[in-house]
């Protein structure tokens, strides 16, 4: 079919979520519109998600990455289950990545629980928009 | 085609990759939408448009929470606009709907319009029925509302809620964003504001004036202004695609339908009921009345002429040699040349080129 | 202030410096940049003269500290009377590890509490909720019932020290749970200090812990200012709070402005009530942000006395001075820690702890340099305490009052800070008000875009910070984390289940009755949500009926 549309093509599909009950949504809506300036479709679903709601919009949004910005130290716990509720939706291919306060120790549990990068405080966007353009899945 | 085959059984999974495969635009789109095609036709789709700050998304996750409570599975699709700079878009409208998570009754799909105007995605309709094709009872579609005027979802929905928010300026905002005369129900939404009552008061007396007798000729031309030219294809039907039932030529006075204006507050589920039972009323005059087969045929043929005219460019294109197209681009720019020669002596030059092309395979 | 004459004389010198002396100072070595901004982007010119102050009238602009319009400051001595309250921020898990870490702080000189709750409790859960998953104990201290607070107070001699609580929606029962735990021991309600923050518009504009729609939300606080003047006379009823606006990434101007229309709007509700201003107002306090950019802070805390002094007197008609001074609290920011050489934080905190103090703060909390990668651990909070102790000590800048008036640029920085705000006010009063505003998201966006102008401007090194974009290194850290109590949540949850076993549940159950009919109705809902905290009502209970009773708010969405 039609080719010739510019914008008509692949975009990335990235899900913007704010997991457990932290209201702080500044970085979550920073990286979310430099996402949308990187040409990335942004699924933005804000505060108060829960594990299984965050799981469910990936899978209706066929997203390719998802994005979660935790900064009340409830990471250790929710970001896991995530990961699981996508496993069990066959969507381990999803490209999963958190921002936050998430301490350096916390880093590896999170990375063998199934989330592909962490970025704390001071991460500059371009380096989430490029880590997500090397990692996405083709 | 295993997709389409678990798509069609009700896969969620499947469904959102279908969604994605279609508005992806690639090469295997077009055979899925083929194969799910023969599935279709059986959703009510409801669109819901307005200006931007009316609610919207509130009033789409009350309207799919009362179709739920009757049993009904719901899909919902929301259209956002595409950043024309960055191409890229923020696509906000589950943040509203979140009592919708949980229930496998309802599926919500988010869209950016992709560069496409007039409040829907390319790929909205085509979207549309892959959920009519997975057994979505209702589909509900949420147009960008960017003011612009949003006609492309009358073309697209069989019944059209207008929402209106009172204490936005002055005036019913829907006249200023062109879309009055799409709508078949108003809701005038946030209905607790000052000045709710004078917006719904407004709007009755416009489809009070819109009733008199000697509006008659104002409806025939009503429809043909909303689906454009096609009005004409309807009424009189090319032999080609005349198989489907008789469409009226003219909807009589008497059974024309009449907008509903409904009053509601969203955020704490007022009015839906009535909204409901709107709706639904149009549903049964549309059947009753015929109406529903003269729309789907309007939509249908609209759906093909569309699809023919990006073919027709996608081949055309492919025939014409880029160099040539820039430098006539060039000249019109320059205003050495104006386009409408431009454009035939680029359909001249892509017959010659298909010539070309034609000896030069052989 | 100057008079036209010498004005002239200066504004012909200026120029002539100009073409002489800063013409060749400049062609020898160009400046740094083209243009230079605050941190709120607003322009800072080369230099500032009389000339930037030529209609500037010291009496009705500064004045004398202690006296109207209190641009110099509330107190005629400043600090030389009594130093600014040394209050840090402190909780996590249990309320027995709080307990202990108050009774640290309070041995290591530290002079007023301030609690922070967790999550769960912000949003009035009870810890065993589906909701709370993974959030208990890790924000702040967790109090599920009166039972909690009796064990956070337990030793601590609360008719002597003053108490800060970070709540919101929950501020009228967790205030209530405090006032309960003081009349079992025996101490008099009117003999209480403190301050509930209280502040439910900034969280629909910024922070977010919002639970009810904003209008059964104000009335929740209009209760506790009309219950506090009759009973708590040393309570301050609520904490406005431009600390989270700034934070979520306003500028300067957008926090000073919001901040102060949210106190206007407070005070309207009030007088609605039919309160008087006076028996209110002077209850009423203030808790502002103190970011990187050093003069610009300072103005803007000069800016929002004067500002507050003149509505409070010429729009609201208070007549008690008391209600005309804005009392303040700061916080350094926590946004411009970073997770990046975390050692540099203390630097940072440094500097924005004497902004606030050179501003005139009343009580001050220092962050802790590890608060980027968690919560602070016992030596980072005790560097930052000591930090505002070598302010208040060595630095000497606590001997005089006020001693940046005059300063032509703080002076004329202040006037542009106070234009600003006027400006904002306007804007909102177009919109039809504070709460309107934020229906239609108007606050919100603003802020949304200043957050990502700032994070641009980084990106693009326009902006150093230190460590993050420049001067990067990459060495392990060295800040010990906080351990928290492994068997915490076990051990709250056993509790709360102990709580809801042995209380007399018949009476309990009645309360919230009682409670849920006061609500229906409108009267002041703090004597039945006292008798309801008194009989054990979990907080959760509690905030279940209002839920029920007034529906939940959802936001409009920016992004």
């Amino acid at each position: 079919m039609s080719k010739y549309h510019p914008t008509a093509k692949q975009k990335i599909r990235v899900l913007v979520a704010k997991p457990g009950l932290d209201g702080h949504d500044r970085g979550a809506k920073v990286v979310a519109r430099a996402l949308r300036d990187a040409g990335m479709e942004v699924i933005y679903t804000g505060l108060r998600q829960t594990p299984e709601m965050i799981a469910e919009a990936a899978l209706q949004e066929d997203v390719d990455v998802i994005g979660l910005s935790v900064l009340s130290g409830a990471h250790t716990v929710l970001l896991p289950r995530i990961v699981e509720l996508l496993r069990q939706n066959d969507m381990s291919d999803v490209l999963v990545i958190a921002g936050g306060i998430i301490p350096d120790e916390d880093v590896p549990l999170l990375k063998e629980a199934g989330v592909h990068g962490t970025f704390g405080p001071g991460t500059l966007t371009e380096d989430i928009v490029k880590f997500i353009q090397e990692h996405v899945r083709e | 085609m295993e997709l389409v085959e678990a798509a069609l059984a009700g896969n969620r999974r499947a469904i959102a990759r279908l969604i994605t495969r279609i508005e992806n635009d690639g090469d295997d789109a077009h055979a899925s939408l083929s194969q799910i095609y023969p599935y279709t036709g059986q959703a009510h789709i409801v669109g819901i448009t307005g200006a931007p700050g009316t609610g919207k998304s509130t009033l789409v996750n009350e309207l799919a929470k009362a179709f739920r409570a009757a049993n009904r599975q719901v899909g919902v699709i929301a259209v956002d606009p595409t950043s024309p700079f960055s191409g890229g878009a923020i696509l906000g409208d589950r943040v509203r709907m979140r009592d919708l998570a949980g229930d496998s009754g309802v599926f919500v799909r988010s869209m950016a319009t992709r560069g496409s105007l007039g409040g829907l995605a390319r790929a909205t309709a085509d979207a549309i029925k892959v959920l009519d094709a997975a057994g979505f009872e209702v589909v509900i579609v949420e147009t960008v509302g960017a003011g612009q005027s949003e006609v492309e979802i009358a073309e697209t929905a069989h019944t059209v809620v207008v929402v209106e928010a009172p204490g936005m300026g002055d005036e019913v905002q829907a006249i200023k964003a062109g879309i009055l005369e799409i709508a078949d129900v108003f809701a005038v939404n946030k209905a607790d504001r000052e000045g709710a009552d004078r917006t719904a008061a407004a709007l009755e007396m416009m489809l009070d004036l819109d009733q008199t007798p000697s509006s008659q000729t104002r409806s025939a031309s009503r429809i043909v202004i909303h689906h454009g030219q096609l009005m004409e294809v309807a009424q009189h039907p090319p032999h080609s695609t005349a198989t489907g039932p008789d469409v009226p030529n003219d909807v009589s006075a008497s059974r024309r339908w009449r907008p509903i204006v409904v009053k509601t507050i969203a955020l704490r589920g007022d009015g839906i009921p009535e909204l409901i039972q709107a709706i639904a009323d149009h549903r049964q005059y549309l059947e009753t009345s015929n109406e529903l087969a003269h729309r789907n045929r309007i939509r249908l043929t609209n759906e093909l002429e569309h699809i023919l005219r990006d073919e027709l460019m996608d081949q055309l294109l492919k025939k014409i040699d880029p160099s040539i197209l820039v430098s006539l681009m060039t000249q019109v720019a320059d205003r050495e040349l104006d386009p409408y020669t431009a454009a035939r002596q680029l359909l001249k030059n892509s017959y010659k080129g298909k010539r070309q092309r034609r000896s030069g395979d052989a | 202030m100057f008079d036209q004459s010498k004005l002239d004389e200066t504004r012909q010198a200026r120029d002539k410096w100009q073409e002489t002396t800063l013409r060749q100072t400049t062609d020898h070595r160009p400046e740094r940049a083209d243009k230079f901004i605050t941190i709120s982007g607003e322009p800072v010119n080369r230099l500032y003269t009389p000339a930037d102050l030529s209609d500037y009238d010291y009496m009705r602009d500064l004045g004398f500290p202690g006296e109207y319009p209190y641009a110099r400051g509330i107190h005629a001595t400043g600090y030389r009377g009594k130093l600014w309250t040394m209050r840090m921020f402190a909780g996590f898990g249990t309320a027995e590890e709080t307990n202990q870490r108050f009774k640290y702080l309070l041995e290591q000189g530290q002079t007023g509490l301030s609690i922070a709750f967790d999550l769960p409790t912000l949003y009035g859960y009870d810890p065993d909720a589906p909701e709370a998953l993974g959030e208990f104990g890790k924000c702040g201290v967790a109090v599920s019932s009166m039972a909690d607070m009796e064990i956070l107070l337990e030793g601590i001699p609360l008719d002597h020290i003053t108490t800060s609580m970070t709540i919101n929606s929950p501020a009228a029962v967790i205030w209530a749970m405090y006032i309960a735990t003081a009349e079992r021991r025996g101490i008099p309600k009117d003999k209480l200090g403190g301050t509930t923050q209280n502040d439910i518009l900034k969280e629909y504009i910024a922070q977010k812990e919002y639970i009810f729609p904003p209008k059964p939300s104000m009335r929740l606080v209009v209760d506790t200012f009309e219950y506090g003047s009759q009973y708590l006379p040393k309570w301050n009823t609520i904490s406005i709070s431009g600390y989270h606006i700034r934070e979520a990434g306003s500028t300067a101007a957008q926090e000073l402005a919001f901040t102060l229309a949210d106190g206007f709007e407070y005070i309207r509700w009030g007088i609605e009530r039919g309160l008087d201003v006076d028996d209110f107002a002077p209850r009423l306090s203030f808790f502002f942000n103190a970011h990187n950019d050093f003069f610009e802070e300072i103005a803007k805390y000069r800016a929002a006395r004067r500002i507050w002094a003149r509505e409070m007197k010429e729009t609201f008609g208070a007549k008690n001075p008391r209600s005309w001074m804005l009392r303040f609290h700061t916080q350094t920011a926590g946004v411009s820690l970073t997770a990046q050489q975390p050692e540099n934080n203390t630097a940072r905190v440094a500097i924005q702890a004497l902004a606030a103090v050179l501003g005139g703060t009343q009580s001050l909390h220092t962050n802790s340099m590890d608060e980027a990668l968690a919560l602070p651990s016992e030596m980072a909070a005790r560097v930052a305490l000591r930090t505002q102790q070598i302010i208040a000590h060595e630095s000497n800048v606590a001997n005089t009052v006020d001693p940046l008036a005059g300063s032509y640029f703080v002076e004329a920085m202040t006037n542009h800070l106070e234009a600003q705000a006027n400006e904002y006010f306007e804007r909102i009063e177009k919109l039809g008000g504070v709460i309107p505003a934020i229906e239609a998201g108007f606050f919100q966006r603003e802020i949304a875009d200043a957050a990502y102008r700032y994070q641009h401007e980084i990106d693009t090194h326009q902006r150093t910070i230190v460590g993050v974009n420049d001067y990067v290194s990459n060495e392990p850290l060295s800040v010990p984390i906080l351990e928290m109590d492994p068997q915490g949540y076990e051990r709250q949850i056993v509790r709360l289940e102990r709580v809801r076993n042995e209380r007399d549940n018949s009476a309990t159950q009645a309360a919230l009755k009682r409670l849920q009919d006061a609500a229906r109705d409108n009267a002041n809902l703090m004597p039945p949500i006292l008798e309801a905290v008194h009989s054990y009502a979990t907080l959760g209970e509690v905030m279940g009926v209002f839920r029920r009773v007034f529906g939940e708010y959802r936001e409009p969405v920016i992004v």
